[in-house]
């Protein structure tokens, strides 16, 4: 238990190390972007006279490292900053949208996670077999398909039939049900993508630990294979398996914006894609720190439940 | 196209495909010799499937121009002729072949997408054994930078990258395979890990072997097996990926084919129950099933499984 | 399925092939919007091959649409951003062009449907002093959102916002000629001109010129989003949705803003649009793909409205850079593009073509076809030219993105295929999406362009084409141009302001850095459930973006 704390402890702080040499390399690489602010959101219409005053307003004509040194200054405060686009507080943009994200998230791993484990047992278990073929060969064409096309398919198959709605646009104030309902199309898409990735990841981990000698072992002993791979298999493949989970919903969490445009859901990967477009340093850094922290804090999860449930490493040292 | 008449061709074209598999697989069996065949003879339908798929996109990309009716980017005829000769599958919107815009795609799409995955697989491979090996300080700065790249959503780095740096065949590719290396990394060095803390390395290290000789003689051929599983899964995201890419208004300079952007190009058209998108989305989705199985079939003999 | 309600009928769906359904399509329109008379749209409906009834129900049901008041419009529309504010001097794109110009607030003169300009929230205006002092008096009993009876200064105000050295406004270009903008008393706004212009009215009914109220001190207050409108903002999530109600005290109820509610969505997505409208999710959408419209037209009770005005496709070269500085090089690149082809197959005949000349279709003083004949392909021709350039051969390239003008990689891809016959190499360069308009377009030598256009002569040539013009994106200077727009300007003999302007087109279209290979229309899907006027702007999409006070529920 004390190791388990210690790696911790040990690993928060390499996280935050982590989100700040990201802030950095984010800040540095917005700054590359040719153009700034001013120039974007005046558009074509841009003079030379409105995109300088915008900079003076806004303090764009300060050198980059003492912004940068006054975001850090606000942020150690927990003070997200305001975006320089919307003047308003980032945490006000940011909190409502990500919950969105979550929400769709949350719902889609409901689907895919249970769906995928499920999946890929049965597949080692049916090993080869046609089951095992077609199942695979589902998931892999799923997967080969642009998310934007998966999701024409079922807006053509199932929207434009009127089974559901094809835009998902929920407010903060919609009925959860209502919420389920529209929100029922984009979380299939990404069920279909992230599906198959975890299923083959499930299947092969269990495979892995039935070339096992104890594995042969229990064969010789006459246990059923279905006991075999629950009892005795899958315990022992969960490391891999909540890796690859926690991979795919970070990839839930941060990967999503082309699913947002075709469902035109309020996420906030479309908050950062605009960000960018408008040079929005504040909010462009706010949400990779977002994003970046939902990557960091699932890989730790995934890394716990791992460690906890080996006793091997439990005890080690 | 209703789903009763997708349901009732699914299974028509999976039987003509096996078949096709077994028909491939018998005459390869008598082309070459006598352990190629006993090896061979172990594949199963689905793997002489993916294997004679893998040939023919390999025929194609390589004979592209002798295979095409037309030229590349040559302009024939008004936007959307239908299926009728001399253009077999129709033209696109700016009147060329969709065919010859096929078969260049294979040539220009699995070029770049093994060019992009071999990269990855050479740098990630490469840097996530040494940061296993030699652990401590290199383990903890590569570690950690490769976790900052990891932590950016791949599509919003790719799109800050390539604008800063342009769209260019070259930094698409660049830009691509550093994104995938960081994904070959993380796997690399997990397996790794495991690999090096196995008495025989340190038995190579007493020995006083070179680093390198560790890397590529003793590390590297006790890994393939999960790093080739990776491999079929990767080579076909990279399509994706640029499928992606120019759904936001990147991806290859035009007019050069890729099945990306043909799927791009015409994706609204889906919605309206026209098929035309499926052709090169249908290319892509066979490559990548045809990929995985042989993959699967390569696996599955490595692990040693008799069953 | 036939809608009770009785949809307006279509004459486009008594003809059979794709050209004949286009120009069906063309006459209604024109018609329904006034440009075509009703004995014009019968004689050419009848040629057309259209039936008796067909076209005589068309003109019955024009006849007969009366608007409703009452129901909620749901609008799904492009140009929406997260980082859109309601800064009047940052609208950038379609979304906040709706929702503030359109519903909220109004401005001190618009432009009528049929294209004529009037007063908005100024009710007249009148010249004096050679067209340099302008009188324009403020519509009485106006009151804003919030129960502040409107006055001059909040007019003077909501202009000055755009003008001055800190001024952060994209219409700073736009406010540039007055000199002076101030109040006489509270009734009346005078506005100094640096120089004579006859068509400021014009100008002022720009998106950007919104009438907020004034804080009193020089300020105005468009943060709250208060206007004067025949709507009032209640929710504003940026580029994500917007939500308004009637406006009970607005000035012109009765005779516009006939809905009780109107939700504004920002849908980027082509096919996510129009899933959504034929589901019966939105009612109206902007910016149908051409690609798409046909099928569009197929879908049960959803109807296309063309527009045609004078939104512009152009491909500006740099006449101060190589090879561009020779005209005759200009004008074999002019020559090169196969237009008829790109009307074709990049707008799918939903256009015209263009003569490379930025006056059109909704421009009084267009040069007809006999002044200024129309540039065709010629790509012998445009050898020659080349050759009197001392070229042989040429190679080039062309900067190109879909924000540039939709469909503008493509059309790249058909001008390097078309430009091969005349020797020359054009090399497609695609750009990314994002910051274009600062990194490839004015800076570049060879990139895609569009305008919408603007509705004078004058406006436009002052805006891109003299020579010391802020967006004279092909750095083009001719002397006798510049000398002809000032005497334009100040003009007001019609005949002579005519033959002068027509004279300023030639020399564009024979000298200028421009290519201007079309004009493009906008398409436009609405429910038959909505009813849309007779008459319908086409100064910008969805009728003028004014759709939430012209339309109605039927």
């Amino acid at each position: 238990m004390k190791n388990l704390i210690i790696m911790i402890i040990k690993r928060l702080a390499l996280g935050v190390l982590t989100l700040f040499l990201l802030s950095l390399l984010i800040f540095l690489s917005v700054e590359a972007l040719p153009g700034d602010l001013a120039q974007e959101i005046l558009g074509q219409q841009a003079t030379p006279e409105a995109v300088a005053a915008i900079r003076r307003q806004l303090g764009l004509d300060l050198p980059p490292h003492i912004r940068y040194i006054e975001w850090l200054g606000g942020m150690v405060q927990g003070d997200f900053g305001t975006s320089l686009a919307l003047k308003r507080p980032i945490i006000d943009l940011i909190a409502p949208r990500l919950q969105n994200t979550l929400f769709l998230t949350l719902y889609t791993a409901c689907i895919a996670v249970p769906l995928a484990i499920i999946l890929g047992m049965m597949a080692s278990l049916f090993r080869n077999s046609y089951f095992d073929r077609i199942s695979n060969a589902t998931a892999l064409s799923a997967i080969s398909m642009p998310e934007f096309f998966v999701g024409y398919i079922l807006i053509y198959f199932l929207a434009l039939s009127g089974y559901f709605p094809s835009m998902a646009n929920i407010t903060p104030s919609t009925p959860l049900l209502e919420k389920l309902y529209a929100c029922f199309l984009p979380a299939l898409t990404l069920t279909l993508v992230v599906t198959a990735h975890m299923m083959r990841m499930t299947r092969a981990a269990i495979i892995n630990i039935l070339a096992l000698p104890y594995i042969e072992m229990a064969h010789l002993k006459g246990i059923k294979p279905s006991r075999i791979i629950f009892r005795h298999a899958l315990p022992n493949a969960l490391a891999p398996i909540v890796n690859v989970v926690a991979l795919n919903l970070a990839y839930l969490i941060t990967g999503v914006v082309i699913v947002e445009i075709v469902f035109v859901f309020p996420g906030l990967g479309q908050l950062m894609v605009d960000g960018v477009r408008f040079r929005d340093v504040p909010v462009v850094q706010a949400s990779s720190l977002v994003f970046a922290s939902a990557y960091v804090g699932l890989n730790l999860l995934a890394d716990i439940i791992s460690t906890a449930t080996n006793p091997r490493l439990m005890r080690q040292k | 196209m209703s789903l009763i008449s997708v349901l009732i061709w699914l299974p028509i074209v999976v039987a003509v495909s096996l078949g096709a598999g077994w028909l491939f697989r018998q005459t390869l069996i008598r082309l070459v010799n006598a352990p190629t065949a006993k090896f061979l003879r172990t594949a199963p339908l689905t793997a002489s499937f993916g294997m004679l798929t893998i040939t023919i996109y390999v025929t194609c990309a390589v004979f592209a121009p002798l295979i095409a009716p037309f030229g590349e980017s040559e302009i024939l005829s008004a936007s959307f002729e239908p299926w009728a000769a001399p253009y077999i599958l129709g033209t696109d919107n700016l009147g060329r072949d969709v065919f010859t815009r096929l078969v260049y795609g294979a040539r220009n799409t699995v070029g770049i997408a093994f060019l992009i995955t071999a990269l990855a697989f050479v740098a990630g491979t490469l840097l996530g054994i040494y940061s296993a090996l030699k652990g401590g300080i290199i383990d903890q700065v590569v570690g950690r930078l490769i976790d900052v790249l990891m932590a950016i959503p791949s599509l919003i780095f790719s799109l800050l990258m390539l604008t800063i740096f342009g769209t260019s065949v070259i930094s698409l590719v660049l830009v691509i395979a550093t994104i995938d290396s960081t994904r070959v990394f993380r796997l690399a060095r997990s397996v790794a890990l495991n690999i090096v803390q196995l008495d025989y390395i340190e038995a190579a290290k007493l020995r006083g072997e070179s680093t390198v000789y560790l890397i590529t003689r003793e590390i590297l051929p006790n890994a393939t097996a999960p790093l080739a599983a990776e491999f079929g899964l990767r080579f076909c995201f990279v399509f994706l990926m640029i499928s992606s890419l120019s759904f936001l208004g990147l991806g290859l300079q035009p007019p050069t084919a890729d099945w990306g952007s043909m799927v791009r190009d015409n994706a609204e058209l889906i919605s309206f129950g026209d098929i035309t998108p499926l052709i090169p989305a249908g290319a892509i989705a066979i490559l990548t099933i045809a990929v995985n199985f042989v993959v699967d079939w390569l696996l599955h003999r490595a692990s040693g499984l008799k069953d | 399925m036939e809608d009770p309600r009785n949809p307006m009928y279509d004459i486009a769906s008594e003809v059979a092939d794709k050209e004949t359904q286009i120009k069906a399509d063309k006459l209604q329109t024109g018609f329904l919007s006034g440009n075509i008379s009703r004995r014009g749209f019968m004689t050419g409906a009848l040629a057309l091959g259209v039936s008796m009834t067909g076209a005589s129900t068309v003109v019955e049901q024009a006849l007969a649409a009366t608007p409703k008041a009452g129901g909620r419009l749901k609008i799904g529309i492009t140009g929406g951003s997260t980082s859109d504010v309601l800064d009047p001097g940052q609208i950038l794109d379609a979304f906040n062009i709706n929702v503030l110009m359109g519903q909220t607030r109004g401005n001190m003169t618009r432009i009528r449907p049929d294209g004529q300009i009037e007063g908005d929230l100024c009710e007249s205006f009148e010249p004096s002093n050679g067209g340099k002092t302008w009188k324009f008096n403020v519509r009485q009993g106006v009151e804003f959102h919030n129960g502040k009876s409107m006055t001059s200064e909040d007019i003077v105000d909501s202009i000055r916002h755009h003008m001055g050295e800190e001024s952060t406004s994209a219409a700073k270009g736009i406010v540039s000629g007055i000199k002076s903008i101030t109040a006489d008393g509270k009734n009346t706004v005078i506005v100094e001109l640096n120089e004579g212009n006859a068509d400021i009215p014009v100008a002022l009914s720009d998106y950007h010129l919104n009438i907020c109220p004034s804080n009193g001190d020089g300020t105005i207050d468009w943060q709250s989003g208060v206007g004067a409108g025949g709507y009032v903002l209640e929710e504003y999530d940026p580029g994500v949705r917007a939500f308004t109600t009637k406006n009970p005290n607005y000035w012109n109820t009765g005779n516009e803003a006939y809905f009780d509610e109107v939700e504004t969505l920002g849908i980027i997505d082509p096919t996510a649009r129009m899933s959504a409208l034929s589901t019966g999710a939105i009612d109206c959408i902007n910016n149908v793909p051409p690609k798409t419209a046909s099928r569009l037209k197929q879908m049960p009770n959803v109807k296309t409205l063309i527009s045609t005005g004078n939104k512009q496709v152009t491909l500006p070269m740099h006449c101060d850079k190589e090879p561009f500085t020779d005209p005759n090089v200009r004008n074999a690149i002019k020559h090169i593009v196969n237009r008829q082809e790109w009307l074709d197959k990049v707008l799918f005949g939903y256009g015209e073509l263009g003569n490379d000349n930025p006056i059109g279709p909704a421009n009084i003083y267009r040069a007809t076809t006999d002044e200024l004949p129309q540039r065709e392909y010629d790509p012998e021709l445009a050898k020659s030219l080349l050759k009197k350039a001392g070229h042989d051969g040429l190679s080039i390239k062309f900067h190109a993105a879909d924000t540039g003008f939709a469909g503008a990689v493509d059309a790249g891809s058909l001008m390097a295929e078309s430009a091969k016959a005349a020797g020359i190499n054009i090399e497609v360069v695609r750009e990314p999406n994002d910051g274009y308009w600062s990194n490839v377009w004015m800076q570049k030598a060879f990139s895609a362009c569009y305008w919408s256009g603007r509705p004078t002569e004058d406006w436009i040539f002052s805006l891109i084409y003299a020579s010391d013009a802020g967006w004279n994106d092909t750095n083009w200077k001719n002397a006798g141009f510049d000398k002809l727009l000032l005497e334009a300007r100040a003009e007001t003999d019609t005949s002579k302001r005519r033959s002068m302007y027509v004279e300023m087109q030639q020399i564009v279209h024979n000298d200028g850095g421009l290519c201007l290979p079309l004009f493009q229309s906008e398409l436009m899907g609405y429910r038959t459930s909505v009813g849309v006027p007779d008459v319908v702007g086409n100064d910008w999409e969805l009728d003028g973006h004014r759709c939430s006070l012209r339309w109605w529920k039927t």
